[in-house]
């Protein structure tokens, strides 16, 4: 952001609301850094993870941040989305660290085939896997409350068991900006610095910081099949095509990334940033409508898989 | 939904269609706005909040279609849309139909951003509001029109004063429901303004709206309220100062969270700013210990600062290598903020388990943690009727005005003038849980004049002239489990090594010491504190203190742990099954317990909490007191 240029003490500039995002942001991870032994930032290459980790950079500078990454991978992502994490994470002077589910990559799951079970094994089990293996008691990761309903009332530190439960009825309350980091062995904290951006914020922040991210969220020419009203992109030779079926060339982008074959594509010419602040600004579907994960399970889908300890 | 209509408060499609970086670069200089929205059950909260949310464009259409279908099923409107539908969360509250926790909307106009907590009006109501208003610059107190002030108004209004809300908005809704009568409007608004009176708010905005039909909300005055002279509540929204506006013109305040030191060359002390502003070249002082410097730099990853003011988060670098670390304040040099470890403070009870008066809890403001006491209340206010009541605790959701002792000093500044260093959490030593939240009002006049007296023998000196270590070998077990026989037994053992002992005993205490407390919890925690504090003076003085008590709560013995210095506490958990001490009851106790003639006794009707980690364990089952001696004095060796 840009610096704050001196004035007279008699007109003190009111901060605009990016700043005081950002302040807020860096304020939380500097108190996880503090109180936590063993902090590590979720990274999953998405806007919000590029944030997060700008975001960190500015919060320990001239340090790198004190923490490594880790991404949980499910070997589904879009390729451009692997080529930008090594490179993000080299210069922000940061470990990063890959975990896989060795019993998923064994049998074999994928998402073509099994359904709510990649997402519960790769994911979820491999989330629980990595922060055990590693021992990690503090995670940071980019949700924001205005992504879903249930995520309105989750708190910045949000506890979890030691088997990575979250109970909602039993969240510690969160007064001013002092954060109770305190826990038990085993027991672990998802820290969502983010908490208070909304996904227009997430935009502008990007717009005005020049922060790289993956380019599947400009649009451009990509090769592209039909699935249940979703617009999928044939990212690699996995993608299992039915007789006869030829993928069609359509200029598309993404609103949200996550696994290629789960990941909604909208039709779009916007190629710069700001003509996808626009678009975001004029369209008229949420964010998270590209995913199918939030429909299983009826009305409540995020909030059942947050209790079994997705993130 | 007819007057839902684009109003010049939002997001205009046509700039954004037409010139997508002229409108980006206007919504770069918006400010924030944080506010809290409280009602009862029935005041249409949701149902405002819902319309800020569409009116905003918050909703898109997945959103609106699930809106509309939902509305249908389980909706309250009819075929209108129930916007309250928009604003629940978890499943567990869409199945009962209320709000059960504090939630957080969003929503933006052209000139600000909102962050709004909405908070629920039921009984839960203390905690969630205390929670919401917190973080909160205004309040928007709804009252129902056809309604008027009822207790809920009352009860809203004096818990977000409390808070340092400065800023309110009497917002009388359902005006639809009252064909729009100025009368009623303005006898609502009189009665607000006798009432808010009398606990303190000088002064507050009333606007006449409609959440349901969309009345003053974003343009005013509406077609139905030509009577109506002041601005919508966007408007009003819009204009209003916020507080970290109003904390920069205030003396620099900066709570160190984490020292910066990359290498040899860098040492930075990064902080949010409380208040004030800070360039290089201004004189500061390092609070606790006073010590002065100048800043020397302000760094960010953009770049150094010439200036920063409250509200931003930045490094500083000091012109003098001076100590500073996590919990210190850096402030101006001239005006610095005060010193002290007595407070009397406004105490919000927010746990299910009520306060132990006396027992000791972490106390965190800003980036200070200490243990701190609570003291009997001096009073808990009625929240519906504002009376002072005589109180000999806290439960839950109680608010109360209590003397707060902490082990160490703190940096503070009463809540009134700075949320940042006068706001606190307490949170329970055992369980982890925050438990309370409290607002300094002022340090206590006794903290300011007991100063230590420094000596000139000091604890190194006693301890070296008895050539030995000093410890604390603190027993605890149930009654009869055999805590004084064996005390008893290591200290003869350890005369006849030549160390210099003293056993404190528990009934024996009870003799002298201690001969005005009872046994109810508050009774037997003050016992354990008065025994701690005698155990570390003997400690002080070179001795090796043996004390044989029950001390049933884990929190009292955590409490004597911290007094003392690292490793001297040795917690010995005499680890008897009660059936074995119940059946041997030496002194008849148990046997009146269980007929009821005596209360509170640990183990059958008051609990024991075993030692999570005790240091050593010991039992009178396998072992002979003797073996018990020599093995805890096996663990305990050396002792020089």
């Amino acid at each position: 952001m840009r610096p704050y240029v001196s004035a007279p003490m008699t007109e003190l500039p009111t901060l605009t609301h990016l700043q005081r995002l950002e302040a807020e942001a860096i304020h939380v991870m500097r108190e996880v850094v503090a109180e936590a032994e063993r902090p590590v930032m979720l990274y999953s290459m998405g806007k919000d993870s590029a944030v997060m980790l700008h975001v960190a950079r500015k919060a320990f500078y001239p340090s790198p941040p004190p923490f490594p990454l880790l991404h949980v991978d499910t070997t589904w992502k879009f390729k451009a989305m692997y080529e930008l994490r090594d490179r993000a994470a080299a210069e922000a002077g940061m470990d990063l660290l890959v975990h896989r589910n060795l019993e998923a990559q064994e049998r074999g799951i994928n998402p073509f085939d099994h359904g709510p079970l990649h997402t519960d094994m790769w994911k979820t089990e491999g989330l629980k896997q990595a922060l055990d293996q590693y021992g990690f008691d503090a995670a940071f990761g980019g949700a924001r409350r205005d992504e879903e309903k249930s995520r309105a009332k989750e708190r910045i530190f949000s506890f979890r068991t030691a088997s990575h439960g979250w109970d909602p009825k039993n969240q510690r309350p969160e007064l001013w900006n002092l954060y109770n980091a305190r826990k038990r062995k085993g027991e672990s904290i998802r820290v969502f610095p983010l908490s208070n951006w909304t996904e227009l914020d997430i935009w502008q922040y990007i717009h005005l910081e020049g922060i790289e991210i993956v380019p599947l969220y400009f649009s451009a020419p990509r090769p592209t099949v039909e699935r249940e009203g979703m617009l999928l992109m044939v990212d690699d030779d996995r993608f299992p095509l039915a007789p006869g079926e030829e993928p069609v060339m359509r200029s598309i982008r993404f609103r949200t990334l996550g696994c290629y074959p789960l990941t909604g594509a909208v039709e779009s010419e916007a190629a710069t940033l700001p003509e996808v602040i626009q678009e975001m600004l004029l369209t008229t579907t949420s964010e998270r409508q590209g995913r199918a994960i939030d429909k299983d399970e009826g009305g409540a889908g995020m909030e059942v898989k947050k209790q079994q300890g997705y993130f | 939904m007819a007057d839902t209509a684009n109003t010049p408060a939002y997001e205009s499609d046509a700039l954004i269609a037409q010139d997508i970086d002229a409108y980006l670069e206007a919504h770069q200089h918006k400010t924030m706005l944080r506010f809290i929205t409280c009602g009862s059950v029935d005041d249409g909260k949701s149902t405002l909040i819902g319309r800020l949310l569409y009116d905003s464009k918050m909703i898109f259409e997945d959103q609106l279609a699930a809106l509309e279908s939902d509305s249908r099923r389980i909706g309250t409107q009819g075929q209108e849309i129930d916007f309250a539908l928009l604003v629940d969360g978890l499943a567990a509250e869409r199945e009962q139909g209320i709000t059960i926790d504090v939630a957080y909307r969003f929503f933006s106009t052209e000139k600000r951003k909102f962050i709004v907590a909405d908070c629920p009006g039921h009984e839960q109501y203390t905690r969630n509001m205390v929670t919401g208003a917190s973080t909160a610059d205004l309040a928007v107190i709804l009252v129902d029109a056809r309604k008027g002030v009822l207790v809920q108004t009352r009860r809203h209004s004096f818990l977000c004063h409390q808070l340092g809300i400065r800023s309110v908005v009497l917002a009388v809704n359902k005006m639809d429901l009252v064909g729009y009568d100025r009368a009623v409007f303005e006898r609502i608004v009189a009665d607000y303004r006798d009432f808010a009176a009398t606990i303190g708010i000088e002064n507050f905005t009333a606007i006449p709206i409609s959440g349901f039909k969309g009345d003053n909300i974003t343009a005013a005055p509406s077609a139905n309220t030509p009577w109506y002279d002041g601005p919508s509540l966007i408007d009003h929204l819009e204009s209003v100062e916020v507080l970290s506006a109003a904390d920069a013109g205030k003396p620099f305040r900066m709570p160190v969270q984490w020292v910066n030191r990359p290498d040899l060359d860098f040492r930075g002390f990064s902080g949010l700013i409380a208040s004030g502003t800070i360039a290089s070249g201004d004189a500061v002082r390092v609070l606790p210990s006073g010590r002065t410097s100048s800043v020397a730099s302000v760094v960010t990853f953009d770049g150094d600062l010439d200036r920063a003011i409250a509200g931003q988060s930045v490094t500083l670098t000091l012109a003098d290598e001076i100590d500073c670390s996590r919990g210190n304040v850096i402030a101006a040099a001239d005006d610095p903020p005060q010193v002290a470890d007595q407070f009397e403070a406004t105490v919000v009870w927010l746990a299910d388990e009520d306060l132990h008066v006396g027992r000791g809890y972490w106390l965190k403001l800003a980036t200070q943690t200490v243990s701190a006491t609570v003291q009997e209340p001096k009073y808990r206010i009625d929240v519906n009727t504002m009376e002072r009541l005589a109180a000999k605790t806290l439960s839950l959701n109680d608010i109360g005005v209590a003397e707060v002792f902490a082990d160490k000093p703190l940096v503070f500044e009463p809540y009134a003038t700075n949320r940042t260093l006068g706001g606190f959490i307490l949170i329970d030593k055992a369980t982890n849980a925050t438990v309370a939240a409290g607002m300094l009002h002022f340090s206590l006049r006794r903290s300011q004049n007991v100063h230590w007296q420094a000596t000139d023998i000091t604890r190194e000196h006693h301890a070296a002239l008895k050539n030995q270590t000093p410890r604390v070998l603190w027993f605890t077990g149930l009654s009869g489990s055999g805590k004084s026989t064996i005390a008893n037994e290591v200290e003869k053992q350890l005369a006849l090594m030549n160390r210099h002992t003293f056993l404190l005993d528990g009934d024996n205490v009870r003799h002298g010491l201690n001969k005005d407390l009872g046994f109810t919890e508050a009774d037997r925690i003050e016992n354990i504190r008065r025994i701690g504090e005698v155990a570390k003076l003997m400690a002080d003085a070179g001795l090796i203190v043996l004390t044989a008590f029950i001390s049933p709560f884990r929190a009292e013995r955590q409490m004597v742990r911290d007094m003392l210095a690292e490793n001297e506490f040795i917690e010995i958990f005499v680890d008897t099954p009660l059936e074995v001490a119940e059946a041997r009851d030496v002194k008849g106790l148990y046997r009146k317990a269980r007929e009821g003639k005596l209360k509170n006794f640990t183990g059958i009707d008051s609990p024991y909490e075993p030692p999570e980690n005790p240091d050593i364990v010991v039992n009178t089952v396998d072992m002979t007191p003797e073996e018990a001696a020599q093995y805890i004095i096996r663990r305990i060796l050396p002792l020089k």
